[in-house]
Order: C-alpha cells, then sequence, then structure tokens
C-alpha cells in the first residue's frame, strides 16, 4: 500500500468509473448470478486455502463489484481496502472460474474493473504502483535507459557470437519480419535470456529485431488497473513496430505479455475493431514452427532425459489459445513428459500471476500458501525440470520449489531449445590459430 | 371469489404475460443497443460457431467439465428446469385452456406423467434447497430473495397440484394457483430469473469472448 496521506475518496471518479462500465455484460453478468456457488470449486485460492467461502469467486464479485454498484459509488476509504485485500490478494484474473460456470460469467473482467476503481484512488499495491511510476518515465517496467538496454543487447551478442558465427541482435532493422520483444526482466537481470532467443533466431535463420523502444512487452499497470497506461504501453510496441514495418511482433515467454498484445491491449488503447494493428505471435508458437518447418533441429542425444512437465500459464493457454504447440514442443526436447492434471485450459494459475509477482513482499505468504494446488500437481507428475514459458510462472514455481521441497528445476522453452539444438556447420564459431596451437 | 377468479384468468393472465413477455423482449433489446458501444468485443469477434458451442455444451446435461465436476448437483437442476418447463406447458388442463381460448394448443402430456413431473420437480427443488443451506460456499451467496425466488418458482406447482387432486379448498387453491403464477410470470423480466432469456446472452459473450483466444468454455 501506497504510504501517502489518505485523500478523501472521490465518489464522483467512482461513480463514473462504474457508469462506463456499465455496460450489457457487467449488467447481465451482475443480475443473473444464481448463487449456485458453482465456481468455488475451481478456483485454487478456495481450495488452497480450506475451502474459505469467502473465497469462492462469486463471493469476491458480491462482496466488491456489486456493492459497488449497490452503494451507487458512496464507499470510503475501508471499504475500498477490503476490495484491494480481495482483488488484488485472492484473484489473479486467471479466468478458470468462467469455464465452470453455468452462464459463463466473466469474473476476471469485474474484478478488473473493481481494480480500476481501486486504482482510481490511489488505492493499488505498492509493487504495481511504481512499475507504473516506470513506464511513464521509461516506457519500461524496470526503469532501465534505451542506451542501457542497447548495451546490454550487444554485450549479449558480443558474447554469443563466440558460440554461434555470424550471431548478431540487430536493433531498429527495418523490414525485419519480426520484431522480438522481451520482459523487461531479461535485459535487466536475466540478459542471458536475450542470447538464447538470439541463438535460436540465427540457427533458424530468421529475419528479426530488436526494438529501441517499445521493447518491454509487459504491462503491469492492466493489472494495477490502469487502462489508459495500460493502452499507453502497447501502443509504444505497435507504433514502434508499424514504423519498422516489421510484419509481426515476437513477444518473449511471457504470459502476460501476450494476454496484453494480443487481445487486452487494443481494447485499453481503444482500437474500435479491438485487433492489434500488427499481428503478434508467442514464442511458443513461434518455436514451434520452427521445430515443425525443420528451421531448428534437436539433438536427439540432447533431449531431457529427465521426467519433464509443462506449467500452462494462463495467459498462454487459457486466455492465449496456445495449449496444443507446447505439448508438440515436448515431442521433440523431452524424452520422459508427464502432464499436470488438469492442464491445458483447465490449468489451475501458479499463483503468480495477475500481478502477484511484482506486487512483492507484502503478498509473498498468500503466494505460497496459494500456490499449494499447483505444487502438489508438479509433485504429483514426479517431474524433475518444469518448462514455464512465463517470467511470472518461472518465479512463482521457482519459489515453490523451495517452499514445498519440490526438487525441481524452472527453465523457458528457450533455454532448452538452444542448448539442445543442432548448431549448422556454418554457424560452428571459426576456430583461431590461438585455440588451434592449444590443441 | 368467483368474480376475482375471473379477473385473475382473464384482464390479469392477459396482463402478466404481456408484462412478462415485454420485459424480456425489452431487456434483451436495451441489453444489445447498451453492447454496441460498451462491449464491443461481443461485436469485433463475433462467432456464430463459438457462440453455439458455448450454449449446447451447457444445455446438454454432463456435456460441460462444470457438469461433470458435481454430478449430483447437475442432475438435480436439469431435472428441476426439464419438469419446470415441460409440466406448465404441455399439461392438459392448460392446453384446454388454450384450445377454448384461440382455438390451438400444444400436445398434452397424460396426467400421470405431468404429476410426476410435478413430484420430481419439488423433490429436485429440495435438493437445490438443501445444497444452498448445506454447502457453505453457497450459502454465504444466499439472499432472501434468493429463498423466495426458489419457493416462488414451486408454489404454482404445490398449489396446482393440490388443486388436481382437491385437496384443501378447492376455489382458494384455484385462486392462490393461478395469482402465484402470474406473480411468478412478472418477476422473471426482472430478477435474476431473467436468465430463462440472458442464459443465451452471457454464454454467447463468453463463447465469443474465448472463442477469440481459441478457448473452449466447456
Amino acid at each position: 500500500m501506497s504510504e501517502a496521506l489518505p485523500k478523501p475518496i472521490n465518489t464522483k471518479a467512482i461513480k463514473e468509473l462504474l457508469d462506463i462500465n456499465d455496460g450489457a455484460r457487467i449488467r447481465t453478468w451482475l443480475s443473473i448470478c444464481a448463487r449456485c456457488g458453482l465456481c468455488a470449486e475451481s478456483c485454487f485460492f478456495y481450495l488452497a486455502k480450506g475451502k474459505d467461502p469467502k473465497l469462492s469467486p462469486a463471493y469476491k464479485v458480491k462482496a466488491t463489484l456489486n456493492e459497488l454498484y449497490r452503494r451507487k459509488g458512496e464507499v470510503d476509504r475501508d471499504f475500498l481496502q477490503k476490495c484491494y485485500n480481495i482483488i488484488w490478494g485472492e484473484c489473479t484474473t486467471c479466468r478458470r472460474c468462467s469455464l465452470f460456470c453455468p452462464f459463463g460469467i466473466d469474473i476476471s473482467v469485474m474484478i478488473a474493473t473493481v481494480r480500476g476503481i481501486c486504482n482510481s484512488q490511489g488505492i493499488v499495491p505498492e509493487g504495481l504502483a511504481k512499475t507504473s511510476e516506470n513506464y511513464r518515465t521509461t516506457g519500461n517496467q524496470m526503469g532501465m535507459s534505451t542506451e542501457d538496454f542497447i548495451d546490454t543487447c550487444q554485450w549479449m551478442a558480443e558474447e554469443t557470437a563466440e558460440e554461434i558465427r555470424g550471431l548478431e541482435i540487430p536493433i531498429d532493422k527495418p523490414g525485419a519480419r519480426l520484431m522480438y520483444t522481451v520482459n523487461a526482466r531479461e535485459p535487466m537481470y536475466y540478459p542471458q535470456d536475450i542470447a538464447m532467443a538470439a541463438k535460436i533466431f540465427t540457427v533458424a535463420e530468421e529475419d528479426w529485431t530488436m526494438p529501441s523502444t517499445g521493447w518491454d512487452d509487459t504491462n503491469l499497470a492492466m493489472f494495477a488497473g490502469d487502462r489508459a497506461l495500460g493502452g499507453q504501453i502497447v501502443k509504444n510496441m505497435y507504433s514502434k513496430a508499424m514504423e519498422l514495418g516489421v510484419q509481426a511482433i515476437a513477444i518473449t515467454e511471457c504470459g502476460h505479455a501476450y494476454r496484453s498484445a494480443m487481445f487486452e491491449g487494443p481494447y485499453m488503447l481503444g482500437i474500435r475493431s479491438g485487433k492489434p494493428p500488427v499481428p503478434v505471435i508467442h514464442s511458443v508458437r513461434l518455436f514451434y514452427e520452427y521445430l515443425r518447418d525443420g528451421r531448428i533441429k534437436i539433438d536427439p542425444d540432447k533431449m531431457l532425459e529427465e521426467p519433464v512437465t509443462y506449467q500452462d500459464p494462463c495467459n498462454v493457454s487459457r486466455n492465449g489459445g496456445l495449449w496444443a504447440e507446447p505439448r508438440e514442443i515436448m515431442k521433440y526436447i523431452a524424452k520422459d513428459f508427464r502432464d499436470m492434471a488438469p492442464n491445458g485450459i483447465y490449468n489451475h494459475c501458479c499463483g503468480g500471476g495477475g500481478g502477484f509477482i511484482p506486487m512483492g513482499p507484502e503478498f509473498k505468504k498468500r503466494r505460497m500458501e496459494s500456490g499449494r494446488i499447483k505444487a502438489e500437481q508438479i509433485r504429483a507428475t514426479g517431474a524433475k525440470v518444469v518448462i514455464a514459458p512465463c517470467h511470472n510462472c518461472f518465479d512463482q514455481i521457482r519459489d515453490l520449489g523451495k517452499e514445498y521441497d519440490l526438487g525441481i528445476k524452472v527453465v523457458s522453452f528457450k533455454e532448452i531449445i538452444s542448448e539442445a539444438m543442432i548448431i549448422p556447420e556454418k554457424f560452428m564459431p571459426v576456430e583461431t590459430d590461438d585455440q588451434e596451437s592449444e590443441e | 371469489m368467483n368474480d376475482f377468479y375471473e379477473f385473475l384468468t382473464g384482464p390479469a393472465l392477459w396482463a402478466a404475460f404481456i408484462i412478462f413477455i415485454g420485459g424480456l423482449v425489452i431487456r434483451l433489446v436495451y441489453l444489445y443497443s447498451l453492447s454496441k458501444e460498451r462491449d464491443r468485443v461481443l461485436h469485433n469477434h463475433a462467432s456464430l460457431k463459438w457462440s453455439l458451442r458455448s450454449i449446447f455444451h451447457w444445455l446438454v446435461p454432463l456435456g460441460s467439465v462444470g457438469w461433470r465436476s458435481q454430478p449430483v448437483f447437475a442432475t438435480a437442476f436439469f431435472v428441476f428446469h426439464v419438469c419446470l418447463l415441460g409440466v406448465p406447458v404441455f399439461l392438459l388442463a392448460h392446453n384446454t385452456l388454450w384450445q377454448e381460448a384461440f382455438g390451438v394448443a400444444l400436445p398434452s402430456l397424460p396426467d400421470s406423467v405431468a404429476e410426476v413431473g410435478t413430484v420430481v420437480l419439488l423433490v429436485s427443488a429440495l435438493v437445490l434447497l438443501a445444497r444452498r443451506i448445506v454447502r457453505p460456499e453457497v450459502r454465504i451467496l444466499s439472499t432472501a430473495w434468493d429463498y423466495t425466488l426458489l419457493m416462488l418458482t414451486c408454489a404454482p406447482f404445490v398449489t396446482g397440484f393440490l388443486a388436481y387432486h382437491q385437496l384443501g379448498p378447492y376455489k382458494l387453491m384455484m385462486i392462490l394457483h393461478v395469482l402465484l403464477a402470474e406473480i411468478l410470470l412478472v418477476v422473471i423480466p426482472f430478477s435474476k430469473l431473467g436468465h430463462i432469456v440472458l442464459f443465451f446472452f452471457s454464454r454467447i459473450s463468453i463463447g465469443i469472448e474465448m472463442g477469440r483466444r481459441g478457448a473452449r468454455t466447456w
């Protein structure tokens, strides 16, 4: 929570937001919910915390958005604090409940609406507020400068070129087929992720570039309930892609970045057609195509031997429609693949989604408690490796591994593929005289 | 009492049907027009295929993961709805009235079948009621209005059953039967019972929202 002095609640602003969102769907959902409670069992918060009835999705809406409309926005700070606790601390907007509701009521949209209302009053988790500030000043959630970003890419290109001949990380190359965007964590803390992607692109002989602006495809403003900023974030990315004239925007192995760029972004930005101006492709789909088309070949001797399971990120599988592709990739890279149950579009959220990871230490305890369902799912597979093509899933599952002593390693697809792929002769590094004389 | 009965089965019945049908139509038309600006997603990504699949799988018994996850509730729920619609629409006594008034009527069920249907409906309603009270996650959501609506829905069946068997004062039973049924019809468009048509709107909405992502909703 922000420590700023509490300002009086602006009920006029709340009323305006309630009115804007008072569309046909929300109206219908709020009025027809039959209070059957069928959604409860679908929610991992409910399942993980002793089936507390207050954690059923329907109750979370009843206690927040329903109340806001019933009181016509005349609420006080205490009420919004209570909402804060529910909408950020007890829901990751994973949308699993909508698949179990006989009416198909979309709880996640309603929770997101309440997030917007709380945000309008400055009531927002501190971790998310900080990223919003960074997006505003630098265009990325980590507050990284353009110079630092480009330096990092160049550094990675130089290092990796020793392994793969001719490897480059082009910046702002006009007319490239793909504009590859990343999660700001990558240049900041995991630059090797960029190197891995560069290796794969080089070997696949992809015509790609990274942009100097709009390169952070994350959109935590979407989870903070700041739609205007969320729109600005995707706009940075879309306009750079249009400026460069690329054929598609490729998204790194990050779940919510895909949900934002592909599905929610156009609406936050107010694009009337609801479609992104440039096609968007997720890494999982891209890597699958490389393998399918033989652009990347895996060395059978380097396939994963130990049992492997796959974490379906909610925003890749259920909210992104990409659950078949990763399983196809598994056939190329893993000898012993074991799916979790449930999986695919019915997967449980890992507990790190919806902004939970960047929400920071204040929410860590709950994150570990609610993650119990995922930990048990992973344990039941007996897997030693968990592949998670999402940064938030990655962090959460790594934390769960420690908390629940799962004895697992969490990896991304690009790590496995870049290590196991066959490097064709022409990309083999040229051995220098020095190395030859050493031999 | 006879005058009141005449009123109930005359002008009041007309009024009830007009409010019932008119209310639902107005509600649907209003929501549709509202959706054009505020629910762009429905219009931008409209898909007949995803809409129909989203509806179909939830209309079929155990046709969705949601239904299969709670088979007892799902069964009670289906039986309840089938009897709720089937008995009054195909009841011989009702169809006789249609025949007298308009000269046309739907085919009718034998009285014995309608009777079984009524009893089954009341039993399944009791299961739903018990579930509402017993299960904490349902109880916490339930308001007095939810209980009222369930009872109001069953009331015409109880009174109809008693009247048919001439249990209790017949005339009073008939008056209560018609009156409660009319109240129910009038309440439907203005309550959660509006799901009689809004179920389809809501299922289409989620079908489109998830369909544009290529994900199923059942």
